[in-house]
């Protein structure tokens, strides 16, 4: 039992998160001591993951708007416009600390949360993505967390009813003390029919919804924004616990008051629970709130103010009702069986006022709780310059062949079948492709159209390079969802980084941030949703930067797009873009020389919009059916993946001029797609690329049941799909 | 022909269902599990995917007891079609309309992948338009597929006809191999003794379309339109 008079010593104060300079400004700003509770609500508030202090100066220049955009950052979710009266609402969330203390229910409730910020906007969620980074697969935490987090992402997404449809999956001992689970969630919703947090009219009725509170959470956002040590597993009381089953019953009463019109302001109650929720909804609004925590459907004994205004139990959604319409809502919600409260009203005062047991536990000015909370400029050292590594002093360790059998059987680049099929990926009924292509596809609602979706980053480059990197990142997530003939639209970006207080990390995440909005300026993509994860670090070393992309594009006709799959015998593939061989910082370097240095593939990003501007008008022109794009591990495993995933060989002929055959075939150049087809249709787009000055070269023909690269020995499509298949089983298994 | 889709609280494969009667030439009507009547006319009920009461005691068991399981066993009593998907299969089991469980599937893991099913007999109203052996490729989603019973049981459903589907390789053939949920006699789906309730694990109404993967799940919503035409 935690009384409201205790003393509020430094160490509290310390305890709580707080800077001793951050209290002082919290005691100036209210003329006294604070009050326990008014202490927990200010640590809620002002830490790092609520208040974006240390990221807000430099999130500002992302760009954010486009004719497309409904909504961009500062809400729940991102809203896009995609025609037809219909909206596109989405997010990406990361719930790292608490998955690697317990890892299923912390990626459960990742996924509860994401799901619950998709749809307090009115939206019903049509997909779900994740982007997953683990340590190295010999650390003994490993497997653990991999099977826990897996299971905790099918487990909540399969209940709930939602496909995930698509994710990333990668393994580095930067990840040992610090795993990463980002979940992103898709929703449709009438484009006239959004559901803001903002709070109108004085002495409108303030309703809480859905699940009972617990003591479970307490204080998770303020773990969330403080660097692990070996004691963090301590904290597993402070992880909350996911009921999908309440959270769909939450979205069916939700949508169902949304329509009879009850609805002013609604806002879900995630990070710092009850205290964010109504906070953001007066602040937004200008106006007061004040809670009566007597009315609060409790599910224990004896909770103290100061624990009802920091539980984060799930599943429960805070509203602001027209009056006279409780009595409509109150029976919606009986329906479905969810607890419905009215626990207290707007008003004109500012004030953010918490009565309990005829007490006022805290009264504070609630706009500078909210969106006038402390920001800081941080200082940052810019990551240093790395070399250019020249193609030719790059020796080739083992053959061609060797290599590629090697890289898609390695952690990184094998299949991740073991990991979606314990996902519910087709669900709905409309998922167009599925887990294991360049983006997703989901068809939108009976169609005509459809959503493409992909989550990427490549974090290796992020450290080498934090500017090229964070344009790569953005480019990929551009390039996957062209090369399915989708018209990118918009991003949600997870910014994972190391403490903002050491100036390395900081500097990382003010490259990486740039290179992001340099290229979604370049790409018309702008950001319209994300989440900032800092303190990502254990014992003092810091994660890769790792800013992931969730991607969202959109296809005028579902029924025209392209594939990986190798779809014919005698289809010529042809190489779009230019190649000179970039091996500083690729999987080939990494994975078969052993080598993790040099300067990242450069982006140009004038290159990167016309050459996927040519992909995108053959794919929608149906010229071409079958395209990927060239990544990790370059042509190669490329073309290695566009034979597996068809079950057709391939033979390369052409050789490179004045390129070593390994660098031509692992480089990791950007800006590239391999095509595959009709020999007849080849020339007429050969001729279409050179006539606007996109590079394309005719690479060979695909047929047989081997892939055959130059002067190398043949290898079976069964032998690569073999090796591709069975890492991570076997890994899982305790095999590999 | 009329169907009723019985929604539960949890239920999610309810509209997945709905669009493939419809498309079969259905008329649909969805009914909330705390009814007590079925639609007057209702030639099939549908017990849809999902996860009713979040599977939570025991997946089937609180939706087994639901008020409008009553008038389903009702139904069913007079020769009614019943159709019971997924979790829909198990709350036939809970509530005794079907014997046996599902238990866990043998690799403890909830698993989603395509897979093909054999036909076992097209003389039923739910099967005509396949072919006797026809391997069917259609989809499962679940965590608890693991068909179990006793071994009277078994003998029973085997000597009398009743398994409907087994899981199968492409090309018809049962092994072990197909059948990843360690289900008994590689069981995806059965009938009751009149053979007008079945209960199946895979989803036939995720497969009804070339654009999401393929059409061999259209047979099963077909066979029941054209059933209850011919009983009209």
């Amino acid at each position: 039992m935690i009384r409201n008079d205790v003393a509020i010593t430094p160490e509290l104060v310390k305890e709580h998160g707080l800077k001793p300079d951050e209290y002082e400004r919290f005691v100036q700003l209210i003329g006294r001591t604070p009050t326990i509770t008014e202490l927990g609500i200010v640590s809620a508030m002002w830490n790092e993951h609520c208040s974006y202090k240390s990221s807000r100066i430099h999130l500002r220049g992302l760009p954010t708007k486009a004719p497309w955009v409904i909504q961009g950052p500062g809400e729940n979710a991102g809203v896009i416009d995609i025609g037809d009266g219909l909206a596109c609402i989405f997010k990406m969330e990361s719930h790292n600390h608490p998955s690697f203390i317990e890892p299923y229910q912390g990626a459960a409730t990742g996924v509860g949360g994401i799901l619950r910020d998709v749809f307090t906007m009115g939206a019903r969620p049509i997909a779900a993505l994740n982007f997953l980074r683990f340590g190295e697969p010999d650390h003994p935490k490993t497997p653990h967390l991999v099977s826990g987090v897996v299971a905790g992402i099918g487990g909540y997404g399969n209940s709930f009813g939602v496909p995930t449809v698509g994710g990333s999956v990668g393994f580095d001992k930067r990840y040992n003390g610090n795993i990463l689970v980002n979940a992103m969630a898709v929703g449709l919703a009438r484009s006239d029919e959004i559901f803001y947090a903002k709070a109108t009219g004085v002495g409108n009725p303030i309703v809480y919804l859905g699940s009972k509170t617990g003591r479970d959470g307490i204080h998770g956002a303020t773990m969330a924004s403080a660097e692990f040590d070996d004691a963090s597993e301590e904290k597993r009381p402070t992880v909350q616990v996911g009921d999908p089953f309440a959270e769909k019953l939450l979205l069916e009463a939700c949508l169902e008051l949304m329509k009879s019109g009850a609805v002013i302001a609604i806002q879900d109650m995630g990070a710092a629970g009850l205290t964010s929720s109504a906070v953001e909804m007066g602040a937004k609004g200008n106006l007061g709130v004040e809670l009566d925590l007597d009315k609060v459907p409790c599910r224990e004994e004896g909770m103290t103010a100061y624990e009802m205004m920091l539980s984060e139990s799930q599943e429960r959604m805070l509203m602001v009702l027209k009056p006279g319409m409780e009595k409509e809502a109150e029976a919606i919600f009986h329906k479905w069986g969810l607890d419905f409260a009215i626990i207290g009203k707007t008003t004109d005062t500012l004030r953010f006022v918490i009565k309990h047991e005829g007490e006022v536990k805290a009264d504070l000015p609630i706009k500078e709780l909210g969106d006038e909370a402390p920001v800081y400029d941080r200082p940052y050292v810019e990551s240093p310059r790395r070399p250019v590594i020249a193609p030719e002093s790059v020796k080739a360790p083992m053959s061609e062949a060797e290599a590629l059998l090697k890289l898609v059987g390695s952690p990184d680049q094998c299949s991740k079948r073991w990991v979606w099929e314990q996902y519910d990926h087709l669900i709905l009924g409309n998922t167009v492709q599925t887990p294991g292509g360049d983006a997703a596809i989901v068809r939108v609602e009976d169609g005509p159209k459809g959503l493409a979706l992909t989550t990427d980053v490549t974090p290796r480059y992020c450290e080498a390079d934090p500017f090229e990197g964070g344009k790569q990142a953005v480019a990929e997530a551009w390039r996957n969802i062209t090369a399915v003939g989708g018209l990118p639209l918009a991003i949600t970006d997870n910014l994972n980084f190391a403490s903002p207080e050491r100036p390395d990390a900081m500097g990382q995440f003010v490259g990486c941030l740039k290179g992001i909005g340099e290229a979604c300026r370049a790409l018309d993509f702008p950001v319209v949703s994300g989440n900032v994860s800092l303190y990502n670090e254990t014992n003092g070393q810091g994660i890769l930067p790792t800013p992931a992309i969730g991607g969202v594009g959109l296809l005028d006709d579902v029924t025209v797009n392209a594939s990986v799959a190798f779809k014919r015998e005698g289809d010529a593939i042809i190489l779009v873009g230019h190649t000179q061989g970039w091996l500083g910082q690729s999987i080939y370097l990494r994975d078969v020389c052993g080598r993790e240095e040099g300067a990242p593939p450069p982006v140009d990003l004038v290159h990167e919009k016309r050459n996927g501007d040519f992909i995108r008008q053959l794919v929608r022109s149906r010229q071409v059916d079958t395209v990927h794009d060239c990544s990790d591990g370059g042509i190669a495993l490329a073309l290695a993946e566009m034979a597996m995933a068809g079950h057709v060989g391939a033979t390369v002929t052409a050789m490179p001029e004045g390129l070593p055959l390994h660098a031509f075939l692992f480089g990791e150049d950007q800006a590239r797609y391999l095509i595959a087809v009709d020999q007849d249709a080849a020339a007429d787009i050969l001729y279409e690329a050179s006539a606007i000055g996109v590079p394309a070269v005719t690479l060979g023909v695909t047929g047989g049941d081997s892939l055959i690269l130059p002067g190398e020995q043949a290898i079976s499509v069964k032998k690569l799909k073999a090796a591709h298949e069975a890492w991570l089983p076997d890994y899982m298994a305790g095999k590999a | 022909m009329k169907s009723a889709v019985v929604v539960f609280p949890g239920s999610n494969r309810e509209g997945d269902v709905v669009r493939a009667l419809k498309l079969a030439g259905s008329d649909v009507q969805k009914v909330w599990h705390a009814e007590t009547d079925l639609p007057s006319g209702t030639d099939l009920v549908v017990l849809p995917g999902g996860f009713s009461y979040g599977d939570y005691l025991r997946c089937g068991a609180i939706a087994g007891r639901a008020a409008v399981m009553d008038a389903v066993r009702a139904h069913a009593a007079r020769g009614g079609l019943v159709l019971g998907i997924c979790n829909g299969f198990q709350i036939l089991c809970e509530s005794g309309l079907l014997p046996g469980i599902l238990m866990r599937n043998a690799n403890l893991k909830f698993i989603c992948h395509r897979q093909f099913l054999r036909v076992e007999r097209n003389d039923t109203a739910f099967t005509k338009a396949y072919a006797k052996g026809q391997a069917i490729d259609v989809c499962v989603a679940h965590g608890e597929g693991n068909y179990t019973a006793d071994s009277e049981t078994l003998k029973r459903l085997e000597g009398e006809g009743l398994v409907a589907f087994r899981y199968a390789d492409a090309h018809g053939h049962v092994t072990q191999d197909a059948n990843r949920n360690g289900s008994m006699n590689s069981i995806a789906g059965i009938y009751s003794d009149r053979l007008n309730v079945l209960g199946m694990m895979p989803h036939p109404e995720n497969l009804i379309e070339d654009l999401v993967g393929g059409t061999d799940g259209r047979g099963l919503f077909e066979s029941l339109v054209s059933s209850a035409a011919r009983a009209a």
